[in-house]
């Protein structure tokens, strides 16, 4: 019986850990800091159970023992209460807490140490460094050592110290892909700091957590975790796309959709070097796994997206094309373009 | 009429029990939408703007307008009964608190009808609030404002009631648990409520004024408001718990028939409780980049606090160990109350490390964390204290057979909704999503969440049934469950001076004391004379009323509407300054005629 109750908690562990898509869930971990921070979890998950089944054992007992029984009047011991008692359940929740507190205080600073940014250390450690700006309802990724900017998706090398400083464009988000780390704010005025390591492949979900307006619950980005000579080759291919997917050879299709796209969209999205900023940059969009951040990528959805913007993402910046601003042969054509946005072979 | 110009703390309570009722229904109607709109994936039976002004809505009526007030009803019809007083310190300002509360709700809920509820959350942070387009953040913060100050008004007259007011023979070590963890809520009240005042007045500035505390641009900082409002937020769920724990410790006294075990340490982990309760607040914002050295030490000061809540709950453990317990539906609520509450607050200290709560944060882990503790906790103490003292404060027993099924009905209820809800969150669902993906693996416990909030549904309509089908069940309502505390020694209903001699206190649990160790009845300490009362007065309601016109002119920038309202309140200021009023006598021979009466009856 004694062994059984030891081994509740690590039964409700393993319950726990079956839970939850693949590179989404916080309960199935994956790389150093998710790691460390599903065993502080799982310890204070641990001790909060002993603390439970305590409890519960000694309500059962009392509520089964002391029940009024069918014509018991007897009136009980008016108990003033007891010192010794009061002072053990004082002492024991305080043992009980410093073994929580200490390894969390350790953890809360390993985890805010980002110190390889400076100087010295960044000769020595393998990291790639990340700005992460916040908009409504999309995600920027800047890599300044690399000079290029991408959108929606986050690429990242394998089993590297990913450095991540966090920015808001507009109100505040919350950057958070619980299968790596943890969240932090992306609060306007402030830039926050975090870093994780992913040591597999992988694409992992990432979402925003802090109520940012209508379309906040579809504010979804991905993580795309890819072996660090493939990072490297995507960020070169990054900065300079092909001449071919960008500015495709006159007379096909998609040269008439990149002339749609310079008259419509090129103000708020950029491809490659040229265009604007306001939106996400489009370089790779050919390789989006999703469009706006939660469709799945079709031409269908591309379509619908870019008929009904309003609809499938209400507040958004982006405005939704009419018939009249872009007609289907138009759009056919742009949709072409878009698609040709490639930049790995 | 009588209801309008009312300044007796009986009716006054009574008025704010109907008016906590009726928010509580609305704002329970707006989480049933809400939880049908998360039934399923990517369900379009509400639109992300109404759910995200329905989740708004939801956590500012449940807080502000219906557990605060239901709470305070108890308070201001019970305090004064079981501290043997004749009313609360300042019954003026007692009517004008209640009218501020009433009039504050319901210009926030019309917001509904004027295009549009707020919609940044009950927290409302900034920028977010501050560039919402549209009124909806208008009518929150003058609703709240105009509330709040309501609620401020009401915790300081219960501060000065309880230390002033107090029958000879209660000190301050005798005083019911009800009373005392009511005392340490209306510090907290005092305390808090001025932070949320400036909050919301910097809030409106910007909104209304184009103040720029919170740009950015400007120099200003979003994170002060995070600070202002949750340096009220965090002490505000002690505002609300400790009542409940008062009720609780009432409640389990009363039913196992014994003395609360560890009575001082009672107040005084009440008393650290509410000290810690206003330490901890910036554990709310372990992820807004506050650095290590700050979550360090709020996650270990919130940690603290499960030591307290620790001990209240070993006492009352120890208060049932040894006694005679009678499973009343007052009692099987706070039977209940002990390990719903308790899972509730191990999630507390869950969320109180600050490197998993990295994972934990603004998820539906939090969302399961606050309604285990606030369900738990604050509701099933309200309904606990509602069976408990319903025969007192309306004349009727409630139906226990109903009251049974209904207790039963919300309590696996509200653990269907809100257990799965830890899970969900922790498999990356967020809280405050207007729909999520399907394929992500968070369709089935979303079903079984809403499904238990249809059984909370349920059962409440039990409850409605239960009130109005028991209006007969008028036997045994003076002192039902065989009560220990002075409330209990009043005739019912109560007359409006309450005790016709005030009685002269002797012991912790007065009226027990009298029973088991006197010959039953309260000894007086005062001869029977003529007693003073205060008079009934319209002004609190036009006050209130000036006000509420005067919101309108600020939301909608009207000046005429704004000065009618202004001068409206300031006139009734006014009026109350000079007019002379010293209330009248109830004449010695009416009160005889009252008693003889009552021992008839």
């Amino acid at each position: 019986m004694k062994n059984l109750w030891r081994l509740l908690p690590l039964g409700l562990i393993l319950l726990l850990s079956g839970c939850g898509v693949e590179n989404l869930s916080a309960l199935d971990p994956q790389g150093p800091v998710a790691d460390m921070q599903y065993s502080l979890i799982a310890l204070s998950l641990y001790i909060m159970i002993f603390v439970l089944v305590v409890v519960f054992l000694i309500y059962i007992f009392v509520l089964i023992k002391f029940r009024e029984r069918p014509g018991d009047t007897h009136i009980p011991k008016q108990v003033h209460g007891n010192r010794t008692l009061e002072i053990i359940w004082t002492t024991i929740p305080i043992i009980l807490l410093l073994m929580l507190a200490v390894p969390n205080v350790m953890d809360t600073f390993t985890l805010a140490n980002t110190s390889v940014m400076t100087e010295e250390e960044e000769e020595e450690m393998d990291h790639v460094h990340i700005e992460v700006i916040a908009h409504q309802f999309w995600w920027e990724f800047n890599y300044p050592d690399h000079d290029i900017v991408a959108g929606q998706d986050m690429y990242i090398p394998t089993d590297t110290r990913i450095i991540i400083s966090l920015e808001s464009e507009d109100v505040q988000h919350s950057f958070w892909v619980p299968a790596l780390a943890g969240k932090q704010d992306n609060v306007p005025g402030i830039t926050n700091e975090m870093w994780f390591e992913a040591p597999n492949e992988g694409v992992y979900m990432g979402k925003c957590t802090e109520l940012c307006g209508p379309s906040h619950w579809l504010m979804d980005f991905k993580v795309v975790a890819v072996d660090p000579d493939a990072f490297d080759q995507w960020a070169e291919n990054m900065a300079e796309p092909s001449e071919t997917a960008t500015h495709p050879e006159e007379g096909t299709v998609a040269a008439d959709g990149r002339e749609v796209f310079q008259d419509s969209c090129i103000s708020c999205h950029a491809v490659g070097e040229d265009g604007g900023a306001t939106g996400p940059n489009l370089t790779n969009f050919g390789e989006r796994q999703v469009i706006a951040g939660y469709l799945e990528y079709n031409e269908e959805n591309l379509e619908n997206w870019l008929r009904d913007t309003q609809e499938y993402k209400p507040g958004a910046d982006m405005p939704s094309y009419s018939q009249e601003q872009i007609d289907d042969e138009e759009m056919a054509a742009l949709i072409e373009y878009l698609n040709g946005l490639k930049i790995l072979d | 009429m009588e209801w309008l110009t009312t300044v007796d703390h009986k009716k006054i309570g009574i008025m704010y029990l109907a008016g906590g009722a009726f928010f509580f229904a609305l704002g329970g109607l707006e989480a049933i939408l809400m939880r049908i709109q998360l039934m399923f994936p990517e369900f379009s039976f509400l639109s992300a703007q109404s759910f995200n002004e329905l989740l708004t809505m939801h956590g500012t009526t449940m807080i502000f307008l219906a557990a605060m007030p239901l709470l305070f009803g108890f308070m201001n019809f019970i305090i004064p009964l079981q501290i043997g007083a004749r009313d609360v310190a300042f019954p003026f300002l007692n009517a004008l608190g209640f009218w501020l509360f009433l009039f504050g709700g319901i210009l926030l809920n019309i917001s509904w009808f004027a295009g549009g509820a707020p919609d940044a959350g009950w927290t409302a942070y900034v920028p977010l609030s501050s560039t919402s387009p549209g009124h909806g953040l208008d009518y929150y913060v003058l609703g709240l404002q105009v509330s709040g100050l309501g609620t401020l008004i009401g915790g300081i007259n219960f501060l000065v009631t309880v230390i002033n007011m107090r029958a000879p023979g209660m000190s301050m070590m005798r005083m019911p648990l009800f009373t005392w963890s009511s005392f340490v809520a209306s510090m907290l009240i005092l305390f808090a409520f001025p932070a949320l005042t400036i909050g919301l007045l910097l809030l409106m500035l910007e909104r209304l004024f184009d103040a720029q505390y919170f740009v950015v641009a400007s120099g200003g900082n979003v994170i002060i408001w995070q600070h202002l409002f949750w340096i009220f937020g965090h002490p505000e769920v002690y505002i609300l718990i400790l009542p409940a724990f008062g009720i609780f410790s009432e409640v389990l006294a009363t039913f196992a028939k014994k003395r609360i075990f560890g009575y001082s340490a009672m107040v005084f982990a009440t008393l650290i409780i509410g000290f810690l309760g206003f330490m901890v607040w910036a554990h709310h914002m372990f992820t807004v980049g506050m650095g290590p050295v700050a979550n360090a030490i709020f996650a270990v000061a919130t940690m603290a606090i499960a030591v307290p809540t620790g001990i209240k709950i070993f006492n009352w453990l120890l208060t049932l160990w040894g006694g005679r317990i009678q499973f009343t539906t007052a009692n099987l609520f706070a039977l209940g109350f002990i390990p719903s509450f308790v899972m509730g607050g191990v999630t507390g200290v869950m969320l109180a490390v600050s490197a998993a709560n990295y994972q934990f944060h603004d998820t539906y882990f939090v969302v399961a964390h606050f309604h285990y503790v606030i369900i738990g906790g604050v509701v099933f103490g309200l309904f606990s204290g509602a069976f408990f003292w319903w025969p007192k404060i309306f004349g009727y027993r409630l139906n226990e057979t109903l009251g049974k099924w209904f207790f039963w009905l919300f309590l696996i209820g509200f653990h269907l909704t809100f257990f799965v809800q830890h899970f969900l969150g922790l498999m990356g669902m967020p809280r405050r999503v207007a729909s999520y993906l399907s394929n992500q693996g968070l369709d089935e416990f979303n079903f079984i969440s809403t499904m238990g909030a249809f059984l909370m549904t349920i059962a409440f309509i039990i409850l409605l049934v239960n009130i109005f089908v028991s209006i007969g069940n008028k036997d045994n309502v003076r002192d039902p469950w065989d009560g220990r505390t002075l409330e209990w020694t009043t005739p019912t209903p109560v007359p409006e001076y309450n005790f016709a001699q005030t009685p002269l206190v002797r012991d912790l649990d007065a009226f027990w004391h009298e029973k088991y160790e006197g010959d039953g009845k309260m000894k007086a300490s005062e001869p029977l004379e003529d007693i003073h009362m205060p008079n009934s007065t319209i002004l609190p309601f036009i006050i209130s009323l000036g006000l509420f016109i005067a919101s309108f002119g600020f939301i909608y920038l009207n000046y005429p509407i704004l000065f009618v309202g202004l001068i409206i309140t300031f006139g009734a200021m006014f009026v109350r300054s000079v007019k002379e009023d010293h209330g009248h006598h109830i004449p010695v021979d009416r009160i005889k005629r009252d008693l003889e009466g009552d021992h008839h009856g």
